[in-house]
């Protein structure tokens, strides 16, 4: 368990107040648009900025507690750093800067080994070259490395996409998903990129201008309608934990099962099987009250409207049960009047497109 | 080519600027740090005594020496009272001057570099459980290596064209405190010491040239092997 609960006042008006439990496995995200206090908690998570007060402890150890006086050093906090801009250092060899931490970590608490970490990251080919000649994807991987390489409890990333081009992101997001899965490390992962969360996070903490909106599981918060003004009114969605249930390459396309339903999505590069997360946006997500016939549509699930959300503006947010799932639509205001929608009625919920990402890429490897 | 009284001013100026640069060095290192990295009540007054050298007239250096550890001297008579330790006509004196006329360009030299060093780095080193003992030897002075062959280089040819303080303070004894400068000053006083003072002007060229080659491939060096190219 990750505890956090600090206030923190800074000279030009910034204030910092949030409070929030993180559990001891998976990546949770901090997640807000910058400025929204999002580093300043993960800087007071390592140690390098001291709150004004409250309490951070890790794993039932304090690590700062103002009112008992506690406040841990950097170095002896064991937390893994990496920073948006990789900060490698620049007189050692890749090499030497992935053994830096490790050289002064407990030998007899090493349970992460060089190799392994070489070998998840992809970074075997650097070993000897100077960082001044890495590309920045290389360098965001090496800087991983060597965090991971110092045996921490705890991993902290900053944006550690941010400075990277597209490319370069994709480049990187398939090691960040093979540490989430490979690695028992609980992952503080700081980001403003709604993908980001969505793929990686297992739990998400909202900030929005210091203070805490929401946290909770990434499914259930990305879904609520007070994300709008972090999300953006288009971009809220649900997520529907599926398994790949089978392919039909005659059409090129897969099955998506979820308790309850089914999607059929382009074709998945994955195991029948596989577990996999669906992301729904609101606003693909249209509604009808009968069975529409002749419609091109391929994802058309039987709902219950669970909710209606009024927003400002035309917009409103239609809480839907599919199954055991949840999903949003966005819908005019109009639209909710002319249709008469009313929490508990049936409606068909016309799916217009599924994002999908995987799980565990490493999931049914040949056995 | 040289005359063995030139040679012995020659060798006595290597010797002076080079002792007055090593002991000068980590105290040098330890005031940029202090000046680069700390706020403390009394830091403008500490930084205005360290530059002080620089701007003070050089024999007015020399003389404050001269008061303070000359045989009488409120700290020379129990250096030699305590340790045996004689400055006045040594050249263990010519070094003293030498040392505390450099150090002021030394210590900005160093200083320059340390403020050019990403904190972000030693912030880094930290998380990866360096103490800052620890972060300053593994990270900062690497990084900083650059500054201090600048500095220790500033440092060297002060020390070799130092004059002012060092006739104040030591006096111009032939073997002891007689370094290039002085012998140039005594040559020209002499009677047919012209041929002598160009000899040693033109081994002053020299020396000077020399060391600015040498810090430059060093340099260099240094510059590759930190990965600032």
């Amino acid at each position: 368990m990750i505890e956090v609960d600090i206030r923190l006042a800074r000279p030009g008006g910034f204030a910092l107040q949030a409070a929030f439990t993180a559990p001891n496995a998976g990546v949770t995200a901090l997640f807000g648009r910058s400025g929204a206090g999002k580093t300043t908690i993960i800087q007071a998570v390592a140690g390098v900025v001291r709150p004004d007060a409250g309490r951070i402890a890790v794993e039932g150890e304090t690590f700062f507690d103002a009112a008992r006086g506690i406040d841990v050093p950097i170095e002896a906090r064991r937390v893994g750093y990496v920073f948006q801009d990789a900060r490698l250092f620049p007189h050692l060899s890749v090499e030497k800067n992935l053994r830096y931490g490790e050289r002064r970590s407990r030998a007899a608490e090493r349970p992460i080994g060089f190799d392994t970490v070489v070998e998840l990251l992809g970074i075997a080919p650097l070993l000897a070259r100077r960082p001044h000649t890495l590309s920045g994807g290389e360098r965001q991987r090496v800087a991983i490395g060597r965090a991971l390489l110092a045996q921490p409890r705890l991993l902290l990333m900053d944006e550690p996409l941010a400075s990277l081009d597209e490319a370069r992101k994709a480049e990187i997001l398939p090691y960040l998903e093979r540490l989430r899965d490979r690695m028992r490390l609980p992952i503080l992962y700081v980001s403003h990129s709604v993908d980001e969360v969505l793929r990686l996070a297992d739990t998400v903490v909202a900030l929005r201008e210091g203070k805490q909106v929401a946290s909770g599981p990434v499914a259930e918060v990305m879904a609520r309608p007070e994300m709008v003004p972090i999300v953006g009114r288009f971009d809220v969605g649900a997520l529907l934990d599926c398994t790949v249930s089978r392919h039909d390459p005659a059409y090129a396309l897969s099955s998506l099962a979820f308790p309850g339903g089914e999607l059929r999505v382009p074709q998945v590069d994955l195991p029948v099987g596989a577990p996999v997360r669906a992301r729904v946006r609101g606003r693909d997500v249209a509604l009808a009250l009968a069975r529409p016939a002749d419609v091109s549509v391929s994802n058309l699930l039987p709902a219950i409207i669970e909710e209606i959300r009024l927003q400002e503006g035309p917009y409103a947010d239609v809480m839907l049960k599919v199954g055991e799932g949840r999903l949003t639509s966005t819908v005019t205001r109009e639209s909710v009047e002319r249709l008469g929608l009313r929490p508990g009625l049936d409606v068909w919920a016309m799916i217009k497109s599924v994002a999908v990402d995987s799980r565990n890429p490493d999931f049914g490897a040949p056995t | 080519m040289l005359t063995p009284e030139e040679w012995t001013a020659v060798y006595l100026s290597l010797k002076v600027a080079f002792w007055a640069t090593f002991w000068s060095l980590p105290f040098a290192i330890l005031t940029a740090w202090v000046l680069a990295r700390l706020d403390f009540p009394g830091k403008g007054l500490f930084d205005g005594i360290v530059y002080l050298p620089l701007v003070l007239p050089k024999v007015v250096v020399g003389y404050l020496l001269l008061i303070a550890l000359g045989a009488r001297g409120f700290i020379g008579q129990y250096l030699d009272a305590w340790f045996g330790i004689k400055l006045i006509f040594t050249t263990a004196g010519a070094t003293v001057a030498a040392a505390v006329i450099s150090f002021p360009l030394t210590v900005n030299a160093i200083r320059l570099a340390l403020e050019a060093v990403d904190r972000g780095l030693e912030v880094a080193a930290r998380t990866l459980g360096a103490s800052r003992l620890d972060v300053f030897f593994s990270v900062t002075l690497p990084l900083m290596l650059p500054g201090i062959l600048s500095g220790a280089l500033l440092s060297i040819a002060s020390a070799l064209g130092e004059f002012g303080a060092t006739i104040t303070f030591v006096s111009n004894v032939e073997g002891q405190t007689r370094t290039i400068p002085l012998a140039i000053y005594s040559a020209t006083h002499m009677p047919d010491g012209d041929a002598m003072a160009l000899r040693l002007t033109l081994v002053s060229i020299v020396l000077a040239l020399a060391a600015l080659l040498a810090a430059n491939l060093v340099d260099r060096r240094i510059r590759i092997l930190i990965g600032r190219v």
